[in-house]
């Protein structure tokens, strides 16, 4: 539970995105690409779940890629190397499916690019054809590019105001894409109105789509229901039974509303503890 | 003249719901003399075949009596591991006081006359806490080179190692949590168990020599397989029944309705109620409903009037139960409380549908009248819907207490290991083995819901089978 390292991987705008590396043998051992890890800053703090970015087994060692949103998420960017978190459980939640789709597009926004990293690189080494989406409010805001290149076949970057790549939204570029090829796969990591307009459009032309969710979770082991989810008219833990998930079956208004539940609180843990 | 039985003290409810201290403050000495001395000492006792562990009450009451409280704490852990705990939280009015021959025949609980054994084993379990007695351990050389692996540390896993290293065989426990105790500690609140008791058990077992690995979630960090292959000689699954049943009605996913297990482990565990200075959240409400008539659901109710008290709000928290108060399967203790602090009742009410408002939060809840029928598969008279009879209930925060299922992950991860329809381990009852050889299981995983005696009850079983195998 030790971090062996930190990078500062974006720091514009205020808005700053922190990897950090953290020594856990057992967890680096078992972790697969979709799977998470929870973990608690102090002992006082909270539960949180964050994405698996990379494991390496041989070195024991699990890098997380996180946005200092939150409160819980600015104290973890807060720690440095030898500092040692208080509690980190995993790997949780089911493995994506990794196989030979054929082609397959990667969409992902904001933080959530780092976390289709490690999708990405298994299911290009599973011998598919990927073609990764990603999108940004603006150039400076754009993250792991580089990384996802080299895990792709194709690349296309959008921005919302054009600084970088082309102007437009992640969607814009999906449909493009849909309307001129066949997929056999679209795989989607990013805030819930870009997940939720991801699978409108993907709806359209008929093409399986995975989202991997973020819901509030507790103890993120399938005994509190705190991240269940509507799912084709199912309720399903993103915990236990995701957090992969039929894009096109997500109730998203319901997450939207169930992960906004706590910010009343959130707003006030900030604004007291400004510092941490 | 027949003495009356002697009321335990308790905290003032006024004051009490302002805090998550102990309700139930326990005998003085003197107060556990005078209750001790109403024992009729039976020549044939019926109380002891109401102990699911089958526990020496006549004797441990009658050392009481001549108070040698030594004589009575040794007497009860004969049988029984955590007398401190059990004196708390056993529903003993279904038990032994229900068994005591001064409860009125065909009574469905113990009637108010009835010894108060509960209070008598937790006055003989503190007095053994309060001394440091502990059982002498039988640490044998020959078991010094067995590794014994209880994944979970819930009343189950913590009674199974406990026996375990008392031999001298070295334990490790697996928590999937970051901190020990598994439903003692997220489920049962702090007022009816204080930590410092739970601990105390804990903190023996450390210095038995258990090894507590916290974080770890066997079935996903280390299958079974790989448990056996680092050396481990068996293996004891105490894995719990947590995983929380829903009502299955329309709006269930609004904001504000918790499972009784999240809403409990963000209270217990996380200490939501000290937020900020602990930082996870709970919201509470104006109306608050509790559905079920369980031990938790009267947890629940009662924490969250003091959640309600806490925040300064009026206290409105309602417990929504579709029987009537005769069949809840709560402890009477627990309603008896629940009452005092200001917690209503809504009896013969089945819960229809939830209504939201704009904002995704739960505003309403519509609820059926119902009348009992003819008895179910239970025994208990089944509730049958009233036609025409609806009515909507306020409800800002709902908590849905309506039952646990097994534990998932384990077994999903070990197809090996044979489940029943309800996902419980079957296990052979007279060895508590599993369908993989070596592996043993007890405790809500294997009887579904059940007392913390009766998941000690089968975790001893397995220990013995356990101890003799090795012994081979």
């Amino acid at each position: 539970m030790k971090i062996i390292n930190k990078k500062v991987i974006n720091d514009v705008g205020g808005v700053r995105i922190t990897q950090l590396d953290i020594s856990s043998a057992d967890i680096a051992s078992k972790s697969l690409p979709g799977q998470f890890v929870m973990l608690m800053v102090s002992e006082k703090g909270e539960r949180i779940p964050l994405t698996l970015v990379n494991a390496d087994k041989d070195k024991g060692i699990v890098s997380l890629i996180f946005q200092e949103a939150g409160f819980t998420t600015k104290s973890l960017g807060k720690l440095n190397p030898g500092d040692a978190l208080y509690s980190l459980v995993g790997p949780l939640g089911h493995p994506t499916e990794i196989k030979k789709f054929g082609k397959v597009i990667l969409v992902g926004g904001g933080v959530g690019i780092a976390e289709i990293l490690p999708v990405a690189r298994a299911l290009k080494m599973a011998g598919n054809h990927i073609t990764t989406i990603l999108g940004s409010r603006n150039k400076d805001l754009l993250i792991l590019e580089a990384e996802l290149k080299s895990a792709s076949d194709e690349i296309y970057i959008m921005t919302d105001d054009g600084s970088y790549g082309r102007k437009g939204f992640t969607t814009d570029m999906l449909g493009e894409l849909l309307n001129k090829d066949k997929y056999d796969l679209i795989y989607s990591v990013g805030p819930i109105p870009m997940m939720k307009r991801v699978a409108l459009v993907s709806k359209e032309y008929n093409t399986k789509t995975l989202v991997s969710l973020n819901a509030l979770m507790v103890d993120a082991t399938g005994m509190c229901g705190c991240c269940r989810v509507s799912v084709s008219g199912e309720v399903k833990f993103s915990c236990v039974d995701g957090p992969d998930f039929d894009g096109h079956g997500v109730d998203w208004d319901e997450l939207e509303k169930r992960n906004k539940v706590y910010s009343v609180q959130e707003k006030h843990i900030c604004n007291l503890f400004p510092e941490s | 003249m027949k003495k009356e039985p002697v009321k335990v003290k308790e905290a003032n409810p006024e004051i009490r719901i302002g805090n998550f201290e102990e309700v139930v403050k326990g005998y003085s000495e003197e107060e556990a003399l005078s209750e001790a001395s109403r024992c009729m000492q039976c020549k044939n006792p019926l109380c002891s075949s109401g102990c699911p562990v089958g526990i020496d009450i006549k004797k441990f009451i009658h050392h009481i009596v001549q108070k040698d409280y030594r004589g009575a704490y040794f007497t009860i852990r004969e049988k029984s591991n955590f007398p401190s705990i059990c004196g708390r939280v056993c529903p003993a009015e279904y038990q032994c006081r229900k068994a005591c021959i001064l409860t009125k025949k065909g009574s469905p609980f113990a009637s108010e006359q009835a010894i108060n054994i509960h209070f008598l084993e937790r006055f003989a379990g503190d007095y053994g806490k309060n001394n440091n007695l502990v059982v002498p351990e039988e640490k044998e050389g020959k078991f010094s080179r067995f590794k014994v692996a209880v994944v979970g540390s819930g009343p189950a896993g913590l009674c199974c190692a406990g026996e375990l290293a008392r031999k001298g065989i070295q334990v490790d426990i697996f928590e999937s949590l970051h901190k020990t105790g598994g439903v003692l500690r997220y489920g049962i609140p702090p007022f009816r168990l204080p930590w410092d008791v739970l601990d105390f058990e804990i903190n023996y077992l450390k210095k038995l020599g258990v090894n507590f690995i916290t974080n770890f979630l066997v079935g996903k960090a280390k299958t079974i397989k790989e448990l056996f292959a680092q050396g481990y000689s068996k293996i004891f699954l105490g894995l719990g029944a947590g995983v929380p049943s829903f009502l299955g009605i329309g709006g269930e996913n609004l904001c504000n309705i918790y499972s009784v297990n999240e809403f409990l482990t963000r209270v217990n565990l996380m200490s939501a109620y000290k937020f900020p200075e602990f930082h996870t959240p709970v919201n509470i409400g104006k109306n608050v409903l509790i559905i079920g008539g369980g031990n938790t659901a009267m947890d629940s109710a009662r924490v969250a009037l003091r959640l309600q008290k806490l925040k300064g709000l009026p206290l409105n928290t309602t417990i929504v139960y579709r029987r009537t108060e005769i069949e809840m399967p709560a402890r009477r203790l627990e309603i008896e409380h629940a009452r005092e602090e200001g917690v209503r009742f809504e009896f013969l009410v089945q819960p229809k549908e939830f209504i939201g408002d704009e904002k995704g939060f739960v505003k309403k809840l519509v609820c059926l009248r119902s009348k009992l029928g003819e008895p179910d598969s239970s025994g208990r008279r089944r509730p049958v819907i009233i036609e025409g009879s609806e009515f909507e209930l306020d409800c800002d925060l709902c908590v849905i207490a309506v039952g646990l299922k097994a534990n998932q992950i384990l077994i999903n991860a070990t197809p090996e290991l044979k489940t029943d329809k309800y996902s419980d381990v079957i296990v052979d009852l007279e060895t508590m083995e599993s369908s993989i050889k070596g592996v043993f299981a007890g405790g809500d995983i294997v009887g579904g819901e059940g007392t913390v005696i009766e998941a000690m009850g089968m975790a001893k079983k397995a220990s013995k089978v356990i101890i003799d195998e090795l012994s081979k």
